[in-house]
């Protein structure tokens, strides 16, 4: 990784001071768990935990041809957005390629708030910039604008009523609002990537260590908990969610990634890498590529990112992410694997752990899914 | 965190008790159960079989990794802790007691164990 000393969230001295143990995510020294990473997985699954999610690349767009420029930046119909409803897309390149899955914020009817993956955000910027020759429209740089706090878990909403006069109960998911929460001035948003209801927070960084110390102290008695990345990366993979750098990456189309929704042909606009993706929704329609499917563990070792998936002797897939699941008590994985082996129920199909093929049941995703 | 005095660490962070009638307990450290997160699968030698000093002998899976476990002497495996194996979650609550992993009948040491100081100086740094 590159040698230059790692970014400091503006909850550094908090998470110090409850003795996280940090780990280096995208250049951010970020905290990786607080005490028993299973523990912070079932407080969410259960009650609720509260995130920094600082590390989060914001990227503001406005002006009169906001909207246009990111139908024209982005595979998705960011114009049709209501203002103050959000949407799930990417950016994709000329040849298709994902770049990054972001979350875009319709802020007002000429601004929008993108929200890219640390690692991507840089790339996300540049490419933004580069696309908005030509419209009357401003990029800019607010990752370090905000502090990103996200409280996640079935105890959310009722803890966070307790810190604002924001009108949660009709504030859908996907949908985000500007309000006070714990005195702090914050965009309120109905989003998270726990699979659980919750709301992510952007504030400030000189508020973000009062919102935190208001929200531990609301959520004390509901059993909110501070987690760490350790535990959202196995609350994602529970839900099915993709990760860029392991369901995602340049070298696939979001057709490849069984995502080919997020791509709106029907929009106006030319948009970057028009032609190449409807050549790749049209061989995805022909000819079936791997297909993301869900593996569960018969046995208890856990598959890895890279570990190749196997039947009858022959490599048939390999894993993007794994990890054992806190929920099901077993072994999960995401995986890549060829069509014809991908159907839930495939008998045969195991991972390759470390020299031994270890026997697999392939799964629909997610494998975890809340009850509403 | 303190390491008991009355046991000897290898480097690759596993404990060692004194023998009794020939057999010692071996463990992983609190140092190494914290860096490693929550275990959740045990991979123990097999009863019977013989164990190499400095070689791996089994692994252990956490939440992010798997990490190989290391034979801190040379001897057969008499036991290992079926406790563990059900539980793997005891080698972080309790790394030094009911978090043992096996049992092993010493044929030989290797000399560069370290007491408990030592290790603590080691681990720091």
């Amino acid at each position: 990784m590159s040698s230059s000393p790692l970014r400091r969230t503006a909850l550094d001295a908090v998470h110090r001071a409850l003795g996280a143990t940090m780990t280096d995510f995208a250049g951010w020294d970020m905290p990786l768990r607080y005490g028993s990473e299973r523990d912070e997985h079932l407080a969410v699954r259960t009650r609720a935990g509260l995130f920094d999610l600082s590390h989060m690349g914001e990227i503001t767009v406005t002006g009169p041809q906001a909207a246009a420029l990111l139908d024209h930046a982005l595979v998705g119909d960011l114009g049709a957005v209501a203002v103050g409803r959000a949407r799930y897309t990417m950016i994709c390149r000329e040849d298709g390629g994902i770049l990054d899955d972001l979350i875009v914020y319709r802020l007002r009817e000429t601004e929008y708030m993108v929200v890219a993956n640390a690692s991507n955000a840089q790339v996300v910027l540049d490419a933004l910039t580069e696309r908005s020759a030509g419209f009357d429209a401003e990029v800019r740089d607010d990752r370090d604008a905000y502090a990103l706090l996200a409280v996640q878990g079935p105890e959310s909403p009722g803890i966070l009523k307790t810190l604002t006069d924001a009108d949660l109960d009709s504030l859908k998911y996907y949908a985000g609002l500007p309000g006070t929460v714990g005195g702090v001035p914050a965009l309120i948003a109905r989003t998270g990537y726990t699979g659980e209801d919750g709301f992510e927070l952007f504030v400030a960084p000189a508020d973000a260590e009062k919102l935190w110390q208001a929200l531990t102290d609301a959520g004390s008695a509901a059993g909110l908990v501070p987690c760490g990345l350790s535990c959202r990366d196995t609350l994602r993979l529970e839900a099915g969610m993709p990760l860029y750098g392991h369901e995602l990456s340049t070298g696939l189309t979001p057709f490849d990634a069984g995502l080919g929704r997020v791509v709106k042909f029907g929009k106006e606009a030319d948009f970057v890498g028009r032609a190449a993706l409807a050549e790749a929704a049209a061989r995805a329609e022909q000819n079936p590529p791997r297909v993301l499917v869900g593996l569960v563990a018969e046995g208890r070792r856990v598959p890895r990112a890279g570990y190749a998936v196997v039947a009858g002797g022959e490599v048939i897939g390999e894993v993007t992410s794994g990890a054992p699941s806190p929920t099901l008590g077993r072994p999960i994985a995401m995986a890549y694997v060829d069509a014809a082996h991908a159907a839930p129920g495939t008998a045969g199909v195991g991972v390759d752990i470390r020299g031994t093929h270890e026997p697999y049941e392939v799964v629909a995703l997610p494998f975890y899914r809340r009850r509403k | 965190m303190s390491n008991p005095q009355q046991l000897r660490y290898s480097k690759e962070h596993e404990w060692l008790s004194d023998a009794e009638d020939g057999v010692a307990t071996v463990g992983i450290t609190e140092f190494a159960a914290n860096a490693l997160g929550d275990v959740v699968y045990a991979q123990l030698p097999d009863v019977g079989s013989t164990v190499t000093a400095g070689e791996t002998c089994g692994e252990l899976e956490s939440t992010k990794s798997v990490s190989d476990l290391y034979a801190p002497v040379t001897g057969e495996v008499t036991e290992i802790n079926e406790d563990v194996v059900s539980d793997p979650s005891l080698v972080n609550s309790a790394p030094f007691e009911g978090g043992w992993l096996f049992k092993v009948r010493v044929a030989e040491e290797p000399e560069d164990l370290l007491t408990a100081d030592e290790y603590a100086a080691f681990s720091a740094g």
